[in-house]
């Protein structure tokens, strides 16, 4: 059944004063953020910046220490285990390590989540969705396959068709082309708008990969100190003349 | 007066565990049960150490009767060869020595699983998933290492005293049945049921121990390294810590 959007704007997340602090750390310091129906939003900054935290806090991984996170318009943080779980079938993650279980087969990775979320779908209804999205990502022919057989770029694709496979309304990628040749790092660049394009995905993209934030980007947050520094389209970033943005558009 | 930094890391630590295993009880005991990942976890713990356990129990049983003999002889009780190979093997020397190669084995191997998967990931992605991470992955284990290590000692101690056997056989001629007679005969059920039950306690140790190294794995292939080693090496210290214990406790109930 095709899920709907329930929420009161067109803001599916909805982030405000966000903190989160690691000892001395202020990692997050105050961060503001609004995502809105079928967006993508680049979040950039430097190494250690935060950026990864941020979206952990969104899915629940990890507790911010003060501020709000509005999810489909409820607070995440005040949801019981349950309704975060169930809140967590509309929003996929894709690790920046892809986190491929080892001890399982391609088929089993994508199993997994269907059958931990209790998804109803009948043995008929499940093989077929494993087929779809393994279709979706081109590698329909590993599905028997061990993680360790695959390349790089494949676990990186299964990774994403595991992402899929819940349908989910919200996507968040952690460095989705890190550590990739310029060449697989187009084909996941493509493969990330083609989702948006077929499945109407909004998405946080976090990504120091120029040619992966041009070509997916709407909207743009610089994050520096935990806070948002700079908000804008790609055009108002490249345009800019403040040295601290030129510093990632060189 | 201000702790030394070790022995507040000694403390931190120790508090930490203590923690870990606490969590344990409360979320064993609740649903949703793992049956199927616990099932493959005592296939992957018990069956496949089965091997190891039984040429270490056997090469065991064997070497002891050997050592003993000439001192037996000495003293004119080689007679009673049969009896203090029973009585070492099933009391102290099976338990403990099946306990300690099966942290090295086992302990060790739960240690890199879990570090290995949380260095990458993968433990993260679980709780996405909607499952619970340490139900799913520390509560099966643990339930395995608690329930295979007593039935991998029985059988060590089977396979020990039969080496025992072909121990005493190798300057001397005795019947299996003259041999068995006597090993029944020394053995009493006081002397197998604190054997059995500080078995239970080792193999939650060295599970519990295993899952808390690796649960907290530093980043990094080295930290999965060390969580590895350290996994060992403390649930071996543990091991010979609840022996010690369950002496002391036994003898205060007789059972010595």
């Amino acid at each position: 059944m095709e899920q709907q959007l329930t929420y009161p704007n067109e803001n599916v997340i909805s982030i405000r004063g966000l903190k989160k602090y690691f000892g001395e750390n202020k990692v997050l310091d105050g961060f503001d953020l609004d995502l809105g129906k079928k967006e993508n939003l680049v979040v950039l900054g430097r190494s250690g910046s935060g950026k990864s935290v941020l979206i952990k806090c969104i899915i629940g991984l990890l507790a911010p220490d003060s501020g709000q996170i509005e999810v489909f318009g409820k607070d995440i943080l005040s949801l019981d285990h349950q309704a975060l779980d169930e809140m967590r079938i509309r929003i996929g993650f894709l690790f920046q390590s892809n986190a491929l279980y080892d001890s399982m087969t391609v088929r089993e990775n994508l199993e997994f989540p269907m059958r931990r979320h209790s998804i109803d779908l009948n043995e008929e209804d499940a093989r077929q969705r494993i087929e779809e999205v393994l279709d979706n990502v081109g590698l329909s022919h590993t599905i028997d396959m061990m993680p360790s057989e695959l390349s790089g770029g494949m676990m990186k694709r299964i990774a994403l068709a595991r992402t899929m496979i819940l349908k989910p309304d919200i996507i968040l990628y952690d460095e989705p082309t890190a550590g990739l040749d310029p060449v697989t790092g187009k084909e996941i660049i493509t493969l990330i708008m083609d989702i948006r394009q077929k499945y109407n995905t909004a998405a946080i993209i976090i990504s120091h990969d120029m040619k992966c934030v041009k070509a997916t980007a709407d909207k743009i947050i610089l994050l520096q100190n935990g806070k948002n520094y700079k908000e804008g389209n790609y055009a108002s970033f490249i345009g800019s003349d403040d040295p601290y943005v030129q510093q990632f558009f060189e | 007066m201000q702790l030394p930094k070790s022995s507040k890391q000694f403390f931190s630590e120790a508090g930490a565990i203590s923690r870990f295993t606490a969590w344990f009880f409360h979320e064993a005991f609740r649903p949703r049960y793992e049956w199927k990942e616990f099932g493959r976890q005592c296939y992957e713990i018990g069956y496949k150490s089965l091997p190891l356990i039984a040429l270490t129990g056997f090469i065991m049983g064997l070497v002891l009767t050997m050592q003993l003999r000439p001192s037996m002889l000495e003293y004119g009780v080689e007679a009673k060869l049969p009896d203090i190979v029973s009585l070492s093997v099933v009391r102290e020397i099976g338990p403990v020595i099946t306990a300690l190669i099966f942290a090295g084995k086992v302990g060790s191997g739960i240690g890199a699983e879990l570090g290995s998967m949380k260095v990458t990931e993968q433990i993260d992605a679980m709780e996405v998933s909607g499952t619970n991470p340490y139900k799913y992955l520390v509560v099966t284990r643990v339930a395995a290492t608690t329930l295979m290590l007593p039935v991998l000692v029985v059988l060590s101690d089977a396979i020990s005293l039969y080496g025992g056997y072909l121990g005493v056989n190798i300057k001397a001629v005795t019947s299996w049945d003259l041999y068995m007679t006597q090993v029944y005969n020394t053995l009493q059920f006081s002397d197998v049921l604190p054997a059995i039950i500080k078995t239970f306690l080792f193999g939650f140790a060295v599970g519990m121990v295993g899952c808390y190294k690796g649960y907290h794995s530093k980043k990094g292939t080295e930290g999965v390294g060390r969580s590895a080693n350290s996994a060992v090496v403390l649930s071996s210290v543990i091991i010979f810590i609840i022996d010690l214990i369950v002496v002391q406790v036994t003898d205060i109930f007789g059972f010595n």
